[in-house]
């Protein structure tokens, strides 16, 4: 059988309370030259406390925006037109700049994909660490300082008084994701939005930061969304995962049902599609055909274009996420079809 | 069932790589460390002027007056009998001391203008841009003497007219610099941390920034010494006595035929510190830029 499903890290706390976080039926549109591009169509995420949630899709699916939203730090072409983004029974779509302030870093805060350019190039990265409990928690410079130490003490920044005063471009890749990990961390939010933050770094770096981040998490009790394309991270570090495409959510539920039983053909065409290192596959899968516009989604079902299952209704129907038995959800309206070629493939092999 | 085994890598013991490019020394760079030699002796110059010489420069002595340079006159006298050399060094502070306050005012004043006009952009922008787009459309001499004889010759005068037409370049480069700079990942970075706009700017758009506009100021001094020269020579600098280069130049030219040494040196004294400032300039230019050598 074969699957990205990886061992669980230990760490992340799985039997989390209720719902802290969630979006509900969130519309992001972005105003381009070409037209309207609704680069989130009417996502609904729910995070509990502690919980980690894994966000994959290809490239263009709407899942940094998505964060991005959450936090409210859109680029200024884009605006949130509607839904709601609740946190601790608070909905955060139509608060102020300076009210999301007091929320962004001590509540919510996030890690970037490319820890240089995320961090500002001529500030010492201690400066940059004390920073946010100087303005959210009113530290003064020595507090500040001193908080900054023990959290570089903490993402094992080696001898951090002599790096306190370090630019970031004296920093391996490896150094500054784990500078941006403290910066996220410096207020004790509730929840950090990771935005592909193991992309940019190499394998063995990759996995030192996924086990300090479920580490930390766990420390803290901290809840996670983590954006990635990489399965095999998801797998290691999610409890529950919702995939995207064009947009909205085609898929979500428990990491292991949904990566070793997909009810969504594009589901499994994700985990097809992704190296496996313990059981070397003969050929990797590719998804046939290309990402839908977002400009002009094709109608019914916007996989259906790609999709080896297609019917004829999936052609003009709207496919809302349905619940099925054991907590999880899927878009697809012939989801048997994926379990049935699923089942047919495994008894063959 | 397919699991993804992991080594179990020591954490925290990372090497940390040591990669700073080479530092490209200041003194490196001919034009850079001429003209902050040049631009030295000057400020030396001007600075140490009570040391340099025993001459008062405003008291006037008509039993001396227009005397060729000689052992105790190195310049000579002008038709007044006031020593020329003494009269060219307190000339030149007064002048360099007028410039370098006279850059402050617009440089502080287009820098906050143009951070608030390219970080917030909308309605802000576009009333502030077409405000620069006012200022631009008048020649800066035309403009700055006009608006010195309204206010009434003097040096807060100059302040004020040099800071209402000179701002327009600041904020120009600024805004331009951070339309840029705001799209950076550090900026999503630091409003994903709640810090307020004033802050953002302030702590981490402008450090990244401001390198732009203190380039431009050493022209821009230059600027302003040419145009504080050029309101002396009319007449509408300091008020005289006070020894100043463009009302020496004016004085002098009366007697240029006879006495050209009257007219020459200050006119000499103004090319030269241009000179320097626009070498420290270039060299800033050359320095900060980077794929120079």
């Amino acid at each position: 059988m074969t699957g990205p499903v990886g061992t669980q890290l230990p760490g992340l706390n799985p039997a989390a309370g209720g719902q802290m976080l969630e979006v509900r039926d969130l519309h992001v549109e972005i105003a381009a030259r070409h037209g309207i591009v609704r680069a989130v169509d009417g996502v609904s995420l729910e995070v509990a406390s502690g919980e980690a949630l894994g966000l994959v899709g290809e490239s263009g699916s709407g899942k940094s925006m998505t964060l991005r939203a959450i936090l409210g730090v859109l680029p200024p072409e884009a605006t949130v037109t509607s839904g709601q983004i609740v946190l601790d029974g608070v909905d955060l779509v139509p608060l102020s700049t300076s009210d999301m302030n007091r929320i962004r870093g001590p509540k919510m805060s996030m890690i970037f994909q490319e820890p240089m350019s995320a961090l500002n190039p001529v500030m010492r990265v201690g400066n940059q660490i004390a920073e946010g409990p100087r303005v959210h928690l009113g530290y003064n410079k020595a507090k500040a300082a001193e908080r900054a130490l023990e959290l570089m003490r903490r993402v094992g920044i080696p001898d951090p008084e002599r790096r306190f005063r370090a630019f970031p471009h004296e920093f391996s890749g490896g150094m500054r994701q784990r500078v941006m990990i403290a910066i996220a961390l410096s207020c004790d939010p509730e929840i950090i939005l990771c935005d592909e933050p193991t992309t940019a770094l190499d394998v063995t770096i990759q996995d030192q930061i996924l086990r300090l981040l479920a580490r930390l998490c766990k420390e803290s009790n901290v809840s996670l969304i983590f954006v990635t394309h990489d399965l095999p991270v998801v797998a290691q570090l999610c409890q529950r995962i919702a995939v995207m495409y064009g947009g909205q959510l085609v898929e979500t539920g428990d990491v292991r049902d949904v990566l070793l039983d997909p009810r969504h053909p594009y589901t499994l065409g994700l985990v097809r599609s992704a190296p496996d290192a313990e059981l070397v596959r003969e050929s990797l899968v590719p998804i046939p055909g290309a990402p839908p516009s977002l400009v002009t989604p094709p109608s019914g079902c916007r996989f259906h274009p790609r999709c080896a299952f297609v019917e004829e209704d999936c052609k003009v129907l709207p496919t809302p996420l349905r619940e099925l038995p054991g907590d999880r959800s899927t878009a697809c309206l012939h989801y048997e079809r994926t379990e049935e070629a699923l089942a047919a493939e495994r008894a063959g092999s | 069932m397919s699991a993804i085994s992991f080594p179990e890598p020591a954490l925290a013991t990372e090497p940390v790589e040591h990669a700073q490019p080479r530092p490209r020394r200041w003194y490196r760079q001919p034009a850079l460390a001429s003209g902050v030699i040049l631009l030295a002796i000057i400020l030396f110059a001007a600075i140490a002027a009570p040391l340099l010489t025993s001459y008062d420069p405003i008291k006037e002595n008509l039993g001396q007056s227009l005397l060729g340079p000689s052992g105790h006159h190195w310049l000579g006298t002008d038709q007044t009998g006031r020593d020329t050399f003494s009269r060219l060094l307190y000339g030149l502070r007064t002048d360099l001391r007028i410039a370098f306050i006279a850059v402050l005012f617009p440089f502080c004043i287009g820098t906050i203008l143009g951070s608030i006009a390219g970080y917030f952009g909308g309605w802000v922008d576009t009333v502030l841009m077409r405000l620069v787009d006012i200022v631009v459309a008048f020649p800066f001499y035309v403009l700055l003497i006009a608006l010195v004889f309204v206010l009434g010759p003097g040096e807060s005068s100059i302040y004020i007219a040099i800071t209402l037409v000179g701002w327009v370049s600041y904020a120009r480069i600024i805004r331009g610099e951070i339309l840029v700079a705001k799209r950076q990942d550090y900026v999503v970075a630091a409003r994903s941390g709640g810090l307020s706009s004033v802050r953002i700017i302030a702590r981490h758009l402008l450090p990244n920034v401001i390198t732009q506009a203190i380039i431009y100021a050493m022209s821009d001094i230059v600027q302003d010494i040419l145009a504080i020269v050029t309101l002396g020579y009319f007449g509408l600098g300091v008020p005289p006595p006070t020894a100043d280069l463009g009302s020496m130049i004016n004085d002098g030219q009366n007697f240029l035929t006879t006495h050209w040494q009257l007219t020459t040196f200050p006119g000499l004294a103004v090319v030269v510190v241009g000179l320097s400032l626009s070498l420290i300039g270039d060299g800033l230019a050359d320095l900060i830029r980077p794929g120079q050598s």
